[in-house]
């Protein structure tokens, strides 16, 4: 990946609030990153931390209220979606972002078949004639591995078992060969060694297609095997960011650090017990005026109090590039 | 080391769950979905035994069983001494405090209209004569024990988090100082940051009141932490049983084998190296399992006498029990003992 390339997706200080009858909820605060051209972004949090409302913002797929993108500037190539009619967002979807969701049986309309789901971007997007749209469905079929493809792309969703109906969830995503795909954690609801199926092909595909991917879960082992870089949220900011190595081997975050300490080994040494974060994640209320994750922060003190943490690069590359943090404190010091 | 040890607290027999088909106009008895079939195995007091396995491999359908909260179609479960699936309903409802369960999701297993006090609180006015006062103070030491604030007995389940309301679930089994705990899933539904949370308590209250456990799971890396023995289960049926260590050093099983090496390990570089075994397909239908070995459809290592005969889950090496035809003398003779590297490797060349 060179690093001079223009990123084809670059985000600017998004915020999104929700308005609820409780007051607003800020689920997304101020948060940027670029994306270049076949790179694999992946974004860790729990649920809550405003991952999945971030990308949503983005192609404008949250229903207007109780959602309302407060600023920011998403670019894509030179054109910013937040400025975008709905018209004109309708055509960048699909096309030009693909997204596949968690729970494939709910986002494949179980009332037409594979093969009609898969046309229908062909035709809108690209102008197809029906006939060249199935001959192009079936290849996309037999791209995501789909066995015997001419056959099944008949089938109706209920038809196929919960992996292969993610694989033509897939296939419809990439059917306009965009340039982003957004995959909201794809996986989550898939057994292990069909999950394993799935992150083997999408590896294969983005070598194959050269596609942007974002890839959103909260399981660290996913991360760890896919993503190039990584951008950890929390309290709907981004927390941490850095190249795959360095956010497992040099995590700089109090979350991160402690998010890794959680989870257990399936190799080597086992753990006596496991450690905490004690607490629960916070529901953003207000927008962020000190640390979000202060509560639960082993390291806090004052400043974590008054001032909520910008974030700060670590080498010398710009932010979004290289290894930043939003932290006051700093494990250099601490550590030694 | 265990094996020796005097009489197991649960010994299961040969356990199955059919559910019956009906079809046709006349709603004919046409099949079964065999969704536990024939399932053998012991839990030692005090122990904790990890049952793993994909969605629809009947792990939790064994744990219902095993409660009698579904009528086993054959088999012996007994617990602490009695045969559960024999015992009348009287009977069984006196035995019903030795023997709790805390399931997958706290929400649904919660009535959204019982304050906490009277969730926590029913078992006891269910199973024994105390009295209010009594009842309010053995109520607020389960919520101390799981780590609940006593301020919050009057609260409804839905003003809880996730993590909350697993523990008031624990707090409810906890009830009646019950031997044997069914976990079904208990952290499938939490948070990263709030698993090792509950994970932590449940292994501390098996400490404090010398529990047994049966934690079923889909996650292996958790089952390797709070496991003692671990039964892998594949379409209704054990394919391998072994301690924890043995079994995570080296699965037996080409089943176990593959399921092991399909985590994803939190580490960028073990990533890129490791070797996955991808297998093949999906799982087979329950009502229309494989003749031969039910894993036959899926296994890279099978050969001709697996797609005829089901192996049986016998001792292959101390401690240690498969269901493979690859680990029967009779074959061991040419060559295939499996598990050795050599094996890995041929296998890898098969499968990718």
């Amino acid at each position: 990946m060179a690093d001079g390339a223009a990123p084809v997706l670059d985000v600017r200080g998004l915020t999104t609030v929700f308005h609820t009858r409780q007051g607003e909820i800020h689920a997304v605060n101020s948060v940027s990153f670029s994306l270049k051209r076949g790179e694999v972004l992946g974004v860790v949090g729990e649920s809550g931390s405003g991952k999945s409302v971030t990308m949503m913002s983005l192609v404008g797929l949250l229903p207007a209220p109780p959602a309302e993108v407060r600023a920011g500037e998403v670019l894509l190539g030179t054109s910013d979606l937040l400025k975008m009619n709905a018209q004109g967002l309708s055509d960048v979807r699909g096309a030009k972002v693909g997204f596949v969701f968690q729970d494939p049986m709910t986002s494949l309309n179980p009332v037409f078949t594979v093969e009609n789901q898969i046309c229908e971007p062909l035709i809108r997007h690209l102008g197809m004639t029906k006939q060249q749209a199935r001959a192009r469905a079936v290849e996309l079929l037999d791209l995501v591995g789909i066995p015997d493809a001419a056959k099944r792309v008949k089938s109706y969703p209920h038809q196929f078992s919960g992996g292969m109906r993610q694989r033509v969830m897939i296939a419809i995503a990439l059917a306009c060969e965009p340039d982003i795909l957004i995959a909201d954690e794809p996986t989550t609801a898939l057994d292990v060694t069909i999950q394993a199926q799935i992150l083997e092909l999408m590896k294969d595909l983005r070598q194959k297609l050269g596609m942007a991917i974002i890839w959103i879960t909260h399981d660290l082992g996913v991360i760890a095997g896919i993503a190039d870089r990584v951008m950890v949220m929390y309290g709907g900011q981004v927390v941490e960011h850095a190249p795959v190595g360095e956010i497992f081997h040099n995590p700089q975050h109090p979350y991160t650090r402690a998010l890794l300490r959680t989870i257990p080994k399936i190799t080597g040494q086992r753990e006596k017990r496991l450690s905490v974060i004690e607490g629960q994640p916070p529901i953003m209320t207000d927008a962020p005026r000190a640390c979000a994750f202060r509560a639960r922060c082993a390291h806090r003190f004052d400043r974590c109090e008054a001032e909520n943490p910008l974030r700060r690069t670590l080498d010398s590359l710009p932010l979004g590039i290289g290894h930043d943090v939003a932290c006051h404190w700093s494990p250099e010091g601490a550590d030694a | 080391m265990r094996d020796t040890s005097p009489p197991a607290l649960v010994q299961v027999d040969g356990l199955k769950m059919y559910f019956p088909i009906h079809s046709g106009v006349l709603r004919r008895h046409t099949g079964d979905v065999k969704a536990v079939d024939d399932v053998s195995f012991s839990i030692n007091a005090g122990e904790t035994l990890g049952l793993v396995g994909e969605s629809g491999c009947g792990k939790s359908t064994v744990g219902r069983a095993l409660l009698r909260l579904y009528e086993p179609t054959a088999g012996r479960v007994i617990i602490d001494g009695e045969d559960i699936a024999q015992l009348s309903s009287e009977a069984l409802r006196k035995k019903r405090p030795t023997m709790q369960m805390v399931f997958q999701d706290p929400q649904a297993s919660l009535n959204p209209r019982m304050s906490l006090s009277s969730i926590i609180g029913e078992p006891l006015v269910e199973h024994t004569p105390m009295t209010a006062a009594e009842r309010q103070g053995r109520i607020y030491e389960l919520m101390d024990q799981v780590g609940l604030n006593r301020r919050f007995a009057n609260r409804f389940p839905h003003e809880f988090s996730g993590g909350q309301r697993q523990r008031i679930g624990i707090a409810r089994a906890l009830a009646l100082n019950p031997k044997f705990i069914v976990c079904d899933e208990p952290i499938a539904a939490l948070d990263v940051s709030i698993q090792a949370q509950v994970v932590n308590l449940l292994e501390d209250l098996q400490e404090k009141f010398g529990l047994t456990y049966l934690f079923i799971s889909h996650d292996l890396s958790m089952v390797r932490h709070i496991a003692d023995r671990v039964a892998v289960m594949y379409l209704g049926r054990i394919v391998e049983l072994s301690p924890r260590d043995d079994l995570y050093a080296r699965p037996l099983h080409p089943y176990a084998e593959a399921l092991l090496s399909a985590v994803n390990e939190p580490d960028p570089d073990r990533a890129k190296t490791r070797k996955r075994i991808l297998l093949k397909g999906d799982l087979p239908s329950p009502a229309n399992p494989p003749k031969g070995c039910n894993f036959c459809t899926r296994c890279p290592k099978v050969f001709a006498r697996c797609l005829t005969e089901k192996p049986d889950l016998v001792h292959v090496e101390y401690g240690r029990q498969v269901a493979c035809h690859l680990f029967d003398p009779i074959n061991t003779a040419s060559g295939s003992t499996g598990g050795s590297e050599d094996q890995e490797h041929l296998q890898h060349g098969v499968t990718q």
